[in-house]
């Protein structure tokens, strides 16, 4: 049995690829510690995780799927020892996404005369159908609705696709067959991306569950530079700041450059917004006045007018009106502190999206040693009763495991664990393929982060970032766009007002000089920030880490890893530089060159740290970790 | 199962380092020594350049190495096809990048490379200019590939509005860079000439005989672009004031053309039998075939400057033949022919005159403009509104005063002294290094004030006491003032160019710092200096006195040298002439 093949003792045993659990793991890897890190996912990164366009559509189907599997619990008691007692995990995290819906505004086929076609004959009828697709994709209230149903999908992925994306692509035409057919005719050089093609291409697109910027002087970035784990990845400049203001979407002015090229603000206004950047980095008397008022008040007294305050507030201090003003000038001195060190933007994103970052922290921690198992999961944690610590784990192969520390992601709480019922936070996402930039520019391969302030009141404030196909996150001739927000209602409530604002789309077609959205999906997730590590009745020796939290940086899930690596191990270096492969020997039984090179393939490819687990005879799960399709 | 690591020490990894670095000095030595034996026997194969390749990619700033190669390469293309040639160089251009990479600011490389640009029988200067590009964008202020840019640019005559909207770029990106800014001076005139204006009434004046070349307004630039420019600098200093390089870009868009070269006043006193010339700029005399006319005879004169320190000088001097002029009953009339320039100036010394002088006023000239644009009033009034709005904003910011004062000086120098006067005061405040700069410039700009005052006022005398003066200047537009006063003021010398006050009859400097009289020399008419409370400490200092033949007054009281003993008999050995001293 395979299950045999793991080796029945580690030091810290990690349950969930997220990157909090990546980080953590790379840092004990890194220090010597022996590491198993599992995942009961087919694919790494948890809630973290990019997918292909093709992955993206599995995910949302197995969205569905996961209410329909519950476990059977097994008999674990005779593995069970004296004075020790059975704690079962919680084997479904499907409970942190919800409302998902999906909605395709492009043409099934490539053909541009049965679109024409179609939207003759489209109906009423045909677009309740969509509605009813999106709609079926449910709440958190609807999970305990009939099984039927969801099997029913499950059948055929394929088949349930098509018939989907059949309907959704004439839906736009329904409502508006004649301004769309005289938008071909005036465009007819420009041909709309079909639906097929999104998936033909699927592989091109890199799709983020998660929309976060990296603070080039945030604490990944410097975690990445000081272990070295920045080789495994490339990264992009943001190359520009944007906001929606007056209807329309403007260049935010943040470095001196751009202040110099803007073209709205008059020279005035250009002293002004730079005196008030260069001034505010350090703390004044005046400054300290303002103490618990809001930001916007201080802004307003600087004599700073409308769109200077807009800039500073929404989009450099990326607050909210009634922020007090220490918190305002402390994220604006972060912005700019942020601000030149790669770049005229204070962000990096990283090429082939965010979901490469917990990957590379697992690589590092797969080249010192830690095994990877993916759809593998840990169902039970054996409490030793006298000192209410875990002894080991239960594998869902059966495996007893022995283990000193045990770290999870908080989806594998069982409820019956968590003390406070605290009422869960959410953050409302949206994805769009859109065809092309909320702001056109000389050049075609931009990364905007665009701030959209409350578009009414009540509203959240929403953040968006629009990827360019050079971050080869989207197929050429696509953006891939991210919208994020704090939940008010539902993702769909919340973000759909600002897309038919902002592009055209079957709901806002009249919006004849907005990017053209292909597809988009709405979902929510819970909001990681909201769950506190403290908040459980778990054994001392068992740490949580939570999913992605609603903040632009990555500093929630840092701190929470570098914690949880100081309280286990408090006299370590966290994540110490990594020695170039050059300098590195190895003590088996090649310790010519030639190991040296397997070393740089372990750290370089993707199968290298595949290659690292596969004693634990986890072959073929591991040969698919890192690509979420096939 | 692998996996288990180990670390190297540090120990370990620096042996191993010292090893590698010995067995690359070997390999450079000897291949280096090879080059030098090849060299020496002129040899000029593969084989040379193979090895000359292999040291510089390592250190390209071996210039013996590249001179040989160079060498090789001219034999080459005495003995190999052109396509052949073509190839070799661009596997020298192609090997040069690499070098380039090694060092982005070796001498060695740029020099080759437009060695071989040159040499190249097929050119390709879309790439060259790509290169520049792509190292301009890593550094912009890489004056090496500057250097070799303009090289590019010149023999591959790009167009001027192109090379513009590079700069555009550049100063988009980072507008602190004086390289982009002084491109853009020199590629506007070019691009966007000034349009031959009407000329001016006083161009039109008979005796300036040629019209004003059209070289004379060629760094000009057309007041539409200059309007357009002056946006562009105006949004680079609102958005970062404490840059200097938009500064000094905006003063030359508002500098005006330099000045008409000419004779600007002839001076005869017929009791010295002495002509005086002032010219519009120094110039040696003795050697711009200056010819005087008297009554229709060509003079053979001596010009001499008026101080023997200057071979340049605004102000040149010669004697008549004895008896030329002396008869009073006689009227006489004069001609300086500036040949070299093809101008001239008359003058006319009718009967019962002592002298006479034909010359330009400061005033006619617009003289003390001259620093400041000769665009219309409007223009300029605009831009010292946005200067002053600036100024509101950021009180304290020494660009911005400085521009300002300017611009007000350009307007109306008169109008606005009290302003400039206090912008100096803060200027010296903000910018203590530079305060004697700031009050070098202040008493220039004052004195140009009280010479524009005396003229408005038609007399020869000049009086500007108690104004922190610190230096004399425009001493040549005073040829022809005969009372002066200075008295009160912060002056330590009276500079050789004082000796161009040839009309000077009583000079007053009570109340300075002065410790010397070098320019109190050979005036003719001086008869009375009043140097109270000065610094005059020894007899030496007073020795260029006694070049001045009509001295009869002096005052010393306050100076160091009165305590000198026997200062009295010493005095009047050295001073003949002084019948009033004051001790």
């Amino acid at each position: 049995m395979a299950a045999e093949d793991l080796p029945s003792e580690f030091d810290v045993v990690i349950l969930g690829t997220g990157l909090a659990e990546s980080v953590v793991a790379a840092a004990f890897s890194r220090v010597g510690q022996r590491v198993l890190h599992v995942d009961r996912r087919s694919y790494y990164a948890a809630n973290w995780a990019s997918f292909t366009f093709n992955g993206l559509l599995t995910w949302i189907q197995k969205q569905h799927e996961e209410e329909s599997q519950p476990e059977e619990p097994q008999d674990w008691s005779s593995l069970v020892e004296e004075g020790e007692e059975l704690i079962h995990l919680s084997n479904s995290d499907s409970s942190s996404i919800s409302n998902v819906q999906v909605f395709c505004y492009t043409s099934e086929e490539e053909e541009e005369e049965e679109v024409e076609e179609k939207c003759l004959n489209t109906t009423e009828e045909e677009r309740g159908g969509v509605d009813e697709v999106a709609v079926k994709e449910t709440s958190e209230t609807e999970c305990a609705e009939p099984k039927e149903e969801m099997t029913e999908e499950a059948d055929g992925t394929a088949d349930r696709e098509e018939e989907a994306s059949h309907t959704e692509g004439q839906e736009p035409e329904a409502d508006q067959p004649a301004p769309s057919a005289a938008q071909s005719q005036s465009v007819p050089t420009k041909k709309k991306i079909s639906y097929a093609q999104l998936v033909k291409e699927g592989r091109r697109f890199n799709i983020d569950l998660v929309s976060k910027l990296m603070y080039s002087r945030g604490s990944l970035v410097d975690l990445l530079i000081k272990s070295n784990v920045s080789r495994y990845a490339e990264f992009k400049n943001v190359t520009r700041i944007l906001t929606y203001r007056n209807g329309s979407v403007e260049q935010v002015p943040c470095s001196r450059a751009d202040v110099f090229a803007n073209r709205q603000l008059s020279v005035v206004e250009k002293r002004k917004l730079m005196r008030f950047l260069t001034s505010c980095v350090e703390e004044t008397e005046e400054q300290q006045a303002y103490r618990g008022r809001p930001y916007l008040e201080f802004l307003r007294d600087q004599q700073l007018g409308d769109n200077l305050q807009h800039f500073l507030l929404h989009s450099i201090a990326m607050v909210t009106e009634d922020t007090p003003t220490e918190e305002g000038l402390a994220s604006t001195r972060h912005f700019l502190r942020c601000l030149g060190r790669y770049g005229n933007t204070p962000f990096l994103f990283p090429v082939y999206g965010l979901g490469e970052i917990p990957q590379c922290f697992c690589r590092m921690c797969a080249v010192f040693g830690g095994i990877y198992c993916l759809r593998h999961s840990i169902t039970c944690l054996l409490l030793d009763k006298d000192s209410n610590r875990c002894k080991a784990v239960i594998d869902s192969k059966g495996q007893r495991i022995s283990c000193s520390h045990f770290v999870m992601e908080d989806g594998y709480v069982g409820a019956d664990r968590k003390k406070l019922a605290t009422p869960t936070r959410l953050i409302s996402r949206a994805v769009l393929i859109t065809d092309s930039s909320v702001l056109l520019s000389d050049s075609d391969q931009q990364v905007s982060m665009v701030t959209v302030p409350p578009i009414a009141a009540g509203c959240p404030a929403v953040r968006m970032v629009e990827l360019c196909s050079s971050t080869m996150t989207c197929m050429p001739g696509t953006y891939l766009v991210h919208l994020t927000c704090q939940s008010v209602g539902s993702a769909y409530e919340d973000l759909s007002p600002v897309v038919t604002k902002m592009f055209r789309t079957a709901e806002s077609p009249e919006q004849e000089n907005c990017p053209s959205v292909l597809w988009c999906l709405y979902f929510n997730v819970t909001d990681g920030s909201g769950l506190e590590v403290e908040g459980y009745d778990l054994p001392s020796n068992v740490y949580v880490c939570s999913g992605p939290d609603a903040a632009l940086g990555h500093d929630h899930a840092i701190k929470q890893a570098e914690s949880i690596f100081q309280k286990i191990l408090p006299d370590e270096d966290f994540c110490p530089p990594a020695p170039n492969p050059e300098d590195i020997i190895y003590d088996g039984d090649n310790p010519s060159s030639s190991t040296g090179e397997e070393t740089e393939g372990a750290g370089e490819e993707a199968e290298g740290a595949g290659e690292e687990a596969e004693g634990a005879g986890e072959e073929e799960k591991q040969q698919e970790s890192l690509q979420t399709e096939e | 199962m692998h996996g288990r690591v180990k670390i190297k020490s540090t120990a370990q990894q620096e042996e191993e380092k010292r090893k590698e670095r010995e067995k690359k000095l070997k390999i450079y030595v000897a291949a280096r020594d090879a080059c030098f034996s090849k060299r020496k026997e002129g040899i000029w194969d593969d084989e040379a350049l193979q090895l000359t390749q292999q040291l510089l990619s390592s250190n390209p700033d071996f210039a013996t190495l590249w001179n040989y190669r160079r060498e090789i390469l001219m034999h080459l293309e005495t003995v190999k096809e052109e396509d052949e040639v073509q190839k070799i160089y661009e596997a020298e251009l192609s090997f040069l990048e690499s070098c380039l990479k090694v060092n982005p600011k070796s001498y060695g490389s740029w020099h080759h490379r437009g060695w071989v640009s040159a040499r190249l029988p097929r050119p390709d200067w879309a790439r060259e200019l790509s290169l520049c590009d792509r190292c301009l964008s890593l550094d912009d202020r890489n004056f090496h590939c500057w250097d070799y840019r303009r090289m590019v640019v010149k023999v591959s005559g790009v167009p001027v509005d192109q090379e513009l909207g590079f700069t555009d770029r550049l100063i988009g990106s980072n507008f602190s860079n004086y390289s982009s800014w002084h491109y853009r001076s020199t590629l506007l005139p070019l691009l966007h000439p000034e349009s031959p204006e009407p000329p001016s009434p006083r161009r039109e004046r008979p005796h300036s005989s040629p019209p004003p070349s059209p070289q004379t307004h060629s760094h000009r630039v057309c007041e539409e672009q200059l309007l357009k420019e002056y946006e562009l600098v105006q949004n680079a200093f609102f958005t970062d004031p404490n840059d200097q390089s938009a500064w000094f870009y905006y003063r030359w868009l508002l500098g005006r053309a330099e000045r008409e070269e000419m004779i600007s006043c002839v001076y005869v006193s017929r009791e010295e039998e002495r002509v005086a010339v002032a010219f519009s700029r120094p110039v040696n005399a003795q050697s711009v075939g200056l010819l005087l006319v008297l009554d229709g005879q060509p003079q053979r004169v001596e010009w001499r400057s008026v101080h023997p320190r200057f071979k340049h000088s605004p102000v040149w001097i010669c004697d008549l033949p004895p008896g030329t002029i002396s008869d009073i009953t006689n009227e006489h009339n004069l001609t300086v022919h500036w040949t070299e320039k093809h101008t001239h100036r008359d003058c006319a010394l009718y009967t019962g005159r002592a002298e006479s002088w034909c010359r330009d006023s400061a005033t006619d000239q617009e003289l003390f403009r001259s620093e400041l644009s000769i665009e219309k009033t409007s223009v300029l009034q605009s831009e010292l509104q946005s200067c002053n709005q600036l100024q509101e904003l950021e009180p304290l910011n020494k660009w911005c005063l400085l521009t300002i004062i300017l611009l007000m000086r350009a307007l109306d120098p008169l109008g606005y002294e009290k302003e400039t006067l206090a912008h100096f005061q803060t200027l010296r405040e903000v910018d203590a290094t530079r305060s004697a700069y700031y009050s070098d410039l202040c008493s220039k700009f004052m004195i140009e004030n009280t010479i524009l005052k005396m003229e408005y006022a038609e007399v020869r005398v000049f009086s500007i006491s108690d104004k922190h003066l610190t230096t004399l200047c425009h001493l040549d537009q005073l040829l022809l003032v005969t009372h002066i006063n200075l008295s009160s003021n912060q002056l330590q010398r009276l500079p050789p160019q004082f000796a161009m006050l040839q009309c000077l009859e009583v000079l007053e400097v009570d109340n300075n710092c002065i410790e010397s009289l070098e320019g109190v020399y050979h005036l003719p008419k001086l008869e009375e200096l009043l140097l109270k409370n000065n610094k005059i400490s020894t007899l030496a200092d007073l020795q260029p006195l006694a070049s001045c033949p009509k001295l009869k007054c002096l005052d010393l009281r306050g100076n160091p040298v009165t305590q000198t003993a026997n200062i009295e008999s010493a005095l009047s050995e050295l001073l003949p002439s002084v019948t009033d001293l004051l001790l």
